[in-house]
C-alpha cells in the first residue's frame, strides 16, 4: 500500500506517529511502523561522542599519556558541550515532552531507559567537577586580573569568575597538587561511568527481545567501541579545524601589516597521529565486534535469519557493507595506516569515520525496523525533508541537524568562559 | 561565628539523619505498582480464538474501533483479523521473504471485512488454493509481558487479574513498548499521544459485560473467560482441548489461546 493511500485514509487532522515517513511492503501487522526514526539515530551517536571525547581527555589525565596534553582539555570542555545534547534527541521523540521529567520522578526500573536520568546526571556531576578542577587556578588568576577593572563587561566576568571558583582561592603549590590529583580519580572514575552510559545506550537496544536485528548480548560492546572511535573522530576533527582556522587567521593578520600578531603552529601533526593511533585500536575492535555478530546470526541461522539475511545482503546492502563498511570503516582504515600521514589525509579519514559511525547508528536503529514482526514484510523509511508540521520538523533532517549543530554552538559559548585551547 | 570543620561535618551529619529518618516511614512506590492494585485477584481474563469459526466478516474489528474510540480511518487498530492463503503448488505470486507459499493480508486491520476473493489486490485461480483461513488477533495480556518491563516511567501495568493497561496521564510516549512487545499490538494513539493497545474492553469485563468484540462477533470465534474459575466455558475448553498460542518463544507467557492455529500464522 502505497503512503499516500494510508495518508489519505488517516484523515487529515490525525497523525499517526510513522505512518507519515513509513512504506511497506508485502505483510506486516497493521500497527507496524518505524516509530523510531532519525532521532533515535541521533541519540546513540551524540552520547557517542560525549562518551568518547571523555575518555579522550581521560587518557591524558589518568594514563598520563603527556602527548594528548593539548588535545586533552579541549576534549574534556568539548564532552562537557555535548552533554546537553545528548538528551535532545529523546525530547524531540518523546509524543509527550513534557512529561519527560517523569522518568527522574517515577523511573521504574526494570525498564533499560529509566535509569538513564540517573547514570547521565552521575556523568555530568563527574565532568562539571572535573573540569572546575582543571580550571580552578584560571578562575583565580582572572579573578586577579579583572579585579580592579572598570566596565560593565569586565565586572560580569569578575562576578562571574567568582561565582565559578566556588570561593576557592588558594593556589599554592600545595592546593594546586591537590587539584591535580582530584582530576586524575575524576577521570578515573569518569572511565567506566562514561562507558557504562554508552553501554547502557547499546543495553537499550539489545535488550529489546522482539527485534531479532537489536537482540545481541554484543550490542552494549560494539556501541562502547564505536562511541569511542566517533568520539576521539569528531575531537580530533574539531581540534584540526579550530587550529587551522587560528594559524590561517593569524597569517591572514599579518599579511595584512599586523607585526603584533604571533605566529601559530596550527594542529601539531605529533599530537594528530598519537591520537589517531588510538582511534586505529578501538576502529579494529568496533569492526571486530560487528563482524562477530553477523557471522555468529549468519552461522547458527536462527528463525529470524531469513528476513534479516534478506535486508542485510538486499536491501541495506548499500547502507551497511558500502557506506558503513567500506566507507566508513575500511578506506579510513587503510588512509591511516598508510605511513607519512599529512593533516589533510587524518582529516579526511576522519569525516569517513564519523560517517561511518553515523551509518552503523542508522543501520542499527532503521535497519532494526526493516522488517516486519512477522518476519513476512518489510518497512523501508523515508526521511522527511522539508517539514510541513512540527512533527517532520522534529523527526526530520532539519530536526538532526539542529542537534547535531548544537555541541558546536554550546562549545563555542562555554570556551568563552573556560578557553580550552589558548590556556595552557 | 567559628566553626571547626570537625563541627561541620558532625552538624550535617546529624542534619541529615534528621530529615532521612522521617522520610524513610515512606515506601517509595512506583506508578505501576499503585496502580496494579486494581483488578480482582480471584480473576485471570483469557481469550479463546477459535479460527475455525472466524469467517472474516471484521465486524470485531469495527465494534472495537467504535467502542474504543480508535479514530476509525487512520491504519491503526487494537485487534485485527489476518486472511492466509496457502497456495498447493508452492509457487508464490507474491514473494515472501520466506520464498513460501503463504499468502497474507491485513488491509485496515480487515475492518472492512474480506468481501473480496481477490489476494492483495491478486486474482489466484481457486484450484490454485490448498487452504484458506481467517486468524484474529488482539493483546495476549502476556504473564510477563515485555512491554510492562520496558516502560521506563510505570505509566504501563499489569492488573491483578491480568490485563495490561496504559496510564494516558502518565505516558511519555518514548514508544520503546511499542518496539518491545513481539506481536505488533501497540501503537501510538493518533489524539491522545501515548501507547495505545487492546485492553480486553476493561471497562466493560469488570462491570460484567463481553468485550465488544466477543458480543460483534456472530460466529462465537472470540470468547473471553475467567481462568481462575473451573466452570467457566473458556476455562473448560482450554484446559481439556488442544489449544495454542501465538510466538510463545519469547518467553512472554502469552494468555489468548487459539484453536486451529496453521503453522503459517505469524
Amino acid at each position: 500500500m502505497s503512503v499516500e493511500h494510508l495518508a489519505a485514509q488517516a484523515g487529515e487532522h490525525l497523525v499517526v506517529h510513522g505512518l507519515e515517513w513509513t512504506t511497506k511492503d508485502l505483510f506486516t501487522y497493521p500497527n507496524e511502523f518505524i516509530y523510531w526514526s532519525i532521532q533515535i539515530v541521533m541519540y546513540p551517536y551524540m552520547t557517542g561522542l560525549v562518551a568518547g571525547a571523555f575518555v579522550l581527555s581521560s587518557l591524558y589525565h589518568v594514563f598520563g599519556q603527556q602527548d594528548l596534553k593539548t588535545i586533552a582539555r579541549f576534549s574534556l570542555v568539548f564532552s562537557l558541550a555535548l552533554l546537553p545534547v545528548a538528551m535532545m534527541p529523546l525530547q524531540f521523540h518523546l509524543q509527550q515532552p513534557l512529561r519527560g521529567m517523569n522518568v527522574m520522578f517515577t523511573p521504574h526500573f526494570t525498564s533499560a531507559i529509566a535509569a538513564f536520568g540517573i547514570v547521565f546526571s552521575t556523568y555530568a556531576v563527574i565532568v562539571l567537577s572535573e573540569i572546575w578542577f582543571v580550571y580552578r587556578k584560571f578562575f583565580v588568576d582572572q579573578i586577579q586580573i579583572l579585579k580592579d577593572k572598570e566596565g560593565a563587561t569586565d565586572r560580569f566576568k569578575y562576578y562571574l569568575y567568582l561565582l565559578l571558583s566556588l570561593g576557592a582561592f588558594d593556589t599554592t603549590d600545595e592546593a594546586l597538587a591537590k587539584d591535580k590529583k582530584a582530576v586524575k580519580i575524576l577521570a578515573g572514575i569518569g572511565i567506566p561511568v562514561a562507558c557504562f552510559l554508552h553501554g547502557y545506550a547499546g543495553f537499550i537496544f539489545g535488550s529489546v527481545k522482539a527485534n531479532a536485528l537489536w537482540m545481541s548480548p554484543l550490542m552494549p560492546v560494539i556501541f562502547i567501541m564505536s562511541a569511542v572511535v566517533s568520539g576521539i573522530a569528531l575531537c580530533m576533527f574539531t581540534y584540526i579545524i579550530i587550529m587551522e582556522f587560528k594559524k590561517w587567521s593569524a597569517i591572514i593578520a599579518k599579511g595584512k601589516g599586523d607585526e603584533s600578531v604571533k605566529m601559530i603552529a596550527g594542529a601539531e601533526l605529533d599530537v594528530i597521529t598519537k591520537t589517531s593511533r588510538y582511534l586505529l585500536g578501538f576502529l579494529i575492535a568496533a569492526i571486530s565486534l560487528e563482524l562477530l555478530d553477523l557471522i555468529f546470526r549468519g552461522y547458527t541461522a536462527m528463525k529470524s535469519w531469513d528476513i534479516l539475511r534478506s535486508v542485510m545482503y538486499g536491501k541495506d546492502f548499500i547502507n551497511i557493507f558500502v557506506l558503513q563498511y567500506t566507507l566508513g570503516n575500511l578506506v579510513p582504515f587503510i588512509m591511516l595506516l598508510i605511513p607519512g600521514l599529512t593533516i589533510r589525509r587524518v582529516f579526511f579519514a576522519l569525516i569517513f569515520v564519523l560517517f561511518g559511525v553515523f551509518m552503523m547508528r542508522w543501520n542499527v536503529v532503521i535497519g532494526g525496523q526493516a522488517f516486519s514482526l512477522s518476519f513476512a514484510g518489510y518497512m523501508h523509511y523515508h526521511l522527511p525533508i522539508i517539514p510541513h508540521n512540527l512533527e517532520t520538523f522534529k523527526e526530520g533532517l532539519f530536526g538532526a541537524l539542529t542537534v547535531a549543530a548544537t555541541p558546536f554552538i554550546l562549545f563555542w559559548l562555554i570556551n568563552k568562559v573556560t578557553p580550552s585551547l589558548e590556556y595552557k | 561565628m567559628s566553626c571547626s570543620r570537625r563541627d561541620f561535618l558532625k552538624n550535617t551529619f546529624k542534619t541529615s539523619l534528621a530529615t532521612a529518618l522521617p522520610l524513610s516511614a515512606f515506601k517509595m512506590l512506583s506508578p505501576a505498582e499503585v496502580k496494579a492494585y486494581t483488578g480482582d485477584p480471584a480473576t485471570r481474563w483469557v481469550f479463546l480464538v477459535d479460527t475455525q469459526k472466524c469467517v472474516g466478516c471484521g465486524l470485531c474489528v469495527k465494534a472495537c474501533k467504535l467502542e474504543n474510540e480508535v479514530p476509525y480511518d487512520p491504519p491503526v487498530t487494537r485487534t485485527w483479523v489476518e486472511r492466509y492463503v496457502i497456495l498447493k503448488n508452492g509457487q508464490t505470486h507474491i514473494e515472501t521473504p520466506l520464498g513460501g507459499n503463504a499468502l497474507i493480508e491485513s488491509p485496515f486491520g480487515g475492518r472492512d471485512g474480506y468481501i473480496d476473493s481477490k489476494i492483495d489486490g491478486k486474482n489466484i485461480p481457486p484450484d490454485q488454493i490448498a487452504k484458506g483461513f481467517f486468524v484474529p488477533k488482539l493483546c495476549n495480556q502476556c504473564d510477563k509481558p515485555a512491554c510492562v518491563q520496558v516502560c521506563p516511567v510505570g505509566a504501563t501495568y499489569r492488573t491483578l487479574d491480568g490485563v495490561v493497561l496504559v496510564d494516558r496521564k502518565w505516558c511519555i510516549g518514548c514508544g520503546y513498548c511499542i518496539m518491545a512487545c513481539p506481536y505488533g499490538m501497540r501503537f501510538f494513539h493518533p489524539v491522545y499521544k501515548v501507547a495505545e493497545k487492546c485492553t480486553f474492553c476493561y471497562h466493560r469485563i469488570t462491570k460484567g459485560m463481553k468485550t465488544a468484540c466477543v458480543q460483534a462477533c456472530p460466529f462465537e470465534a472470540r470468547q473471553i473467560g475467567n481462568l481462575k474459575d473451573p466452570n467457566d466455558p473458556v476455562t473448560k475448553i482450554i484446559m481439556n482441548e488442544r489449544v495454542s498460542v501465538l510466538k510463545d518463544e519469547y518467553g512472554t507467557k502469552p494468555q489468548v489461546y487459539y484453536i486451529g492455529l496453521d503453522t503459517n500464522v505469524r
